[in-house]
């Protein structure tokens, strides 16, 4: 069988949020063969969500990067799950093996891409100069928070969610905060105008300013290399002591590239995650794999993207293969909002409100009669029947969720009992 | 640093001293007790840390916010009397002697 159960031995390359979940839900599913996770890190595993968020506020950086653990140390030891720290170089498909940039090498029965991304960065004059900075690891994390413990102005280039949600916690310690976003309007991309203007809002009412439709020229720096300041496109100077680009982020798509596979935006998967060559995977924010409703490739970079897909994988290494088609979903959190996405919007014509009390409500998003996703604010139970809602799926047409009183844990009761 | 039993579902009880700070959660997941998903880390997104505090000791952690209570209804095992997200349960020397049962499942 293409890409057949039960290989000998599993290499994982990169042991983040979906790396690290494929040596777990293969422990999981039974699996007794060798389970290799190559980490480019030198931290056990560990999720990045708190990055932007808590691990930043009141110095909680300082207190190290155990507290950001998947799992303890003793787990890795006690599954049998072969922790390595190095960076893969080569995969050798012939030999089926991985080299290391140490010269070790590691055959493999099966192997799982989960190399994940990192920031992007910006080609602007100055973009080197130090108190620039990018946000993707714990060590990213550490150099930022000791820079914002030092800074009194901070400027965010971008306002996707780790900008904004740096923006809310720079903004929270006191500093002067500033936020240039090329698009006209914050979260553009992923958000409707509705969710987005309640966070423009969220952020104003703080205190951050907020400069839409700009870009950025130049950052300019001391003597010293230095960061003082942003040029806008529009020749406005914003000083700065620290600047964060937060521009998205690129997968890393170098190996399989260079080993041959197909890479369009991320490596190429089929509705298995797997790769043209049947004894390599790829999984979470590196995989670009074909949306299970549109057939349309995707790349997710969420938490859930890379679990679900992690689990996905290792059940078809043990012996039960489907295709992927779990639900997305997103959070973010920034001030007191916060925001939970269920499902994908890949185009809707309708919008439907639901008004929750103050600073609160969910935008139901339909393309025709079918709900597509949901965006809550700060809305949890409304995100947790959504989720529900989508994945049997319930049907729920735009007429009946704009009548009054309607609710979404009502219907999703109703459809239950019907 | 208060001591927290967790008892999982084959019965197996283990009592771990969590540090002041962390969550009840964390103090599952950092010590391999099985039984936490926790997919969210923490964060109050997933319903996945589900515990039922024990009856004897239902009066040692805050009550239930409302953010929690609507995340309770969407747990993967039914919602009873004792239903915590274990990751709302922050840790202070009160839940000293806290004692928490596992459910069958969390997804
Ligand atoms: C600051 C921040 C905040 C976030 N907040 C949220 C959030 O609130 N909610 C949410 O759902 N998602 C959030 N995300 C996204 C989420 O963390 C990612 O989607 C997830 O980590 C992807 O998992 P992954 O395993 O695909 O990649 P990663 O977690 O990035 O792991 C990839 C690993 O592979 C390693 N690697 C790469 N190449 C090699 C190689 N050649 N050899 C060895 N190792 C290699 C890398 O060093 C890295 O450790 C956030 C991300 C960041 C950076």
């Amino acid at each position: 069988m293409a890409g057949g159960a039960h290989p000998d031995s599993v290499v994982v390359v990169g042991a983040g949020q979906g790396g690290q979940q494929t040596a777990v839900s293969l422990r999981e599913h039974g699996y007794q063969g060798r389970v290799t996770l190559i980490s480019g890190e030198d931290a056990l595993p560990y999720e990045r969500p708190p990055l932007s968020k808590a691990y930043l506020k009141d110095g909680a950086y300082l207190r190290g990067d155990s507290q950001l653990w998947l799992r303890p140390a003793t787990y890795y030891v006690n599954q049998s799950i072969d922790l390595v720290a190095g960076t893969v170089t080569e995969i050798d498909r012939a030999a089926r093996r991985v080299r290391l940039a140490d010269g070790s090498s590691y055959a493999y029965g099966h192997l799982v891409l989960a190399t994940g991304s990192r920031a992007r960065t910006l080609g602007v004059p100055g973009a080197g100069l130090r108190g620039v900075h990018t946000l993707r690891t714990a060590r990213d994390a550490a150099a930022l928070g000791a820079a914002l413990a030092a800074a009194r102005r901070a400027v965010v280039l971008g306002a996707g969610f780790i900008g904004l949600e740096f923006a809310s916690v720079a903004r929270e310690s006191g500093r002067e905060v500033t936020v240039v976003e090329s698009r006209p309007r914050p979260l553009a991309r992923v958000v409707t105008a509705r969710t987005g203007a309640h966070f423009t809002r969220a952020h104003r009412a703080a205190g951050t300013r907020l400069l839409f439709g700009q870009g950025v020229a130049a950052l300019h720096g001391d003597r010293r290399g230095q960061v003082v300041a942003v040029e806008t496109a529009d020749g406005r100077r914003l000083p700065a002591d620290l600047v964060l680009v937060g521009v998205g982020a690129v997968p890393h798509t170098e190996l399989a590239a260079a080993a041959g596979l197909p890479v369009d935006d991320g490596v190429t998967v089929d509705a298995r995650l797997l790769t043209a060559d049947p004894h390599i995977s790829a999984v979470g924010d590196c995989a670009s794999f074909p949306g299970p409703r549109t057939g349309n490739r995707l790349r997710l970079a969420s938490v859930q993207n890379a679990v679900g897909h992690a689990r996905l994988v290792a059940g078809r290494l043990t012996g039960n293969s489907r295709p992927y088609d779990e639900l997305p979903w997103f959070w973010s959190r920034q001030f007191a909002t916060t925001l939970q996405i269920a499902g994908l919007d890949e185009g809707h014509d309708r919008e439907v409100v639901l008004d929750g009390g103050p600073d609160a409500f969910s935008v139901l998003l339909f393309q025709g009669e079918e709900l597509r996703a949901v965006e809550s604010v700060n809305r949890p139970g409304d995100h947790l029947a959504a989720r529900r809602l989508l994945h049997r799926p319930v049907p729920l047409r735009p007429a009946e969720a704009s009548a009054p009183g309607f609710t979404l844990k009502g219907h999703l009761l109703a459809a239950s009992n019907g | 640093m208060p001591d927290i039993t967790y008892i999982t579902v084959d019965g197996t009880a283990r009592v771990i001293d969590v540090p002041v700070g962390t969550s009840v959660m964390r103090g599952a997941v950092l010590n391999d007790v099985p039984g936490i998903v926790a997919q969210c880390g923490g964060n109050a997104q997933c319903a996945t840390c589900h515990v039922y505090v024990d009856e004897a000791t239902r009066d040692k952690p805050e009550p239930v916010r409302p953010d929690e209570d609507d995340m309770l209804g969407f747990t993967a095992c039914p919602r009873t009397e004792g239903s915590r997200l274990s990751c709302r349960l922050k840790v202070t020397e009160a839940l000293d002697g806290l004692v928490v049962r596992l459910p069958e499942r969390q997804y």
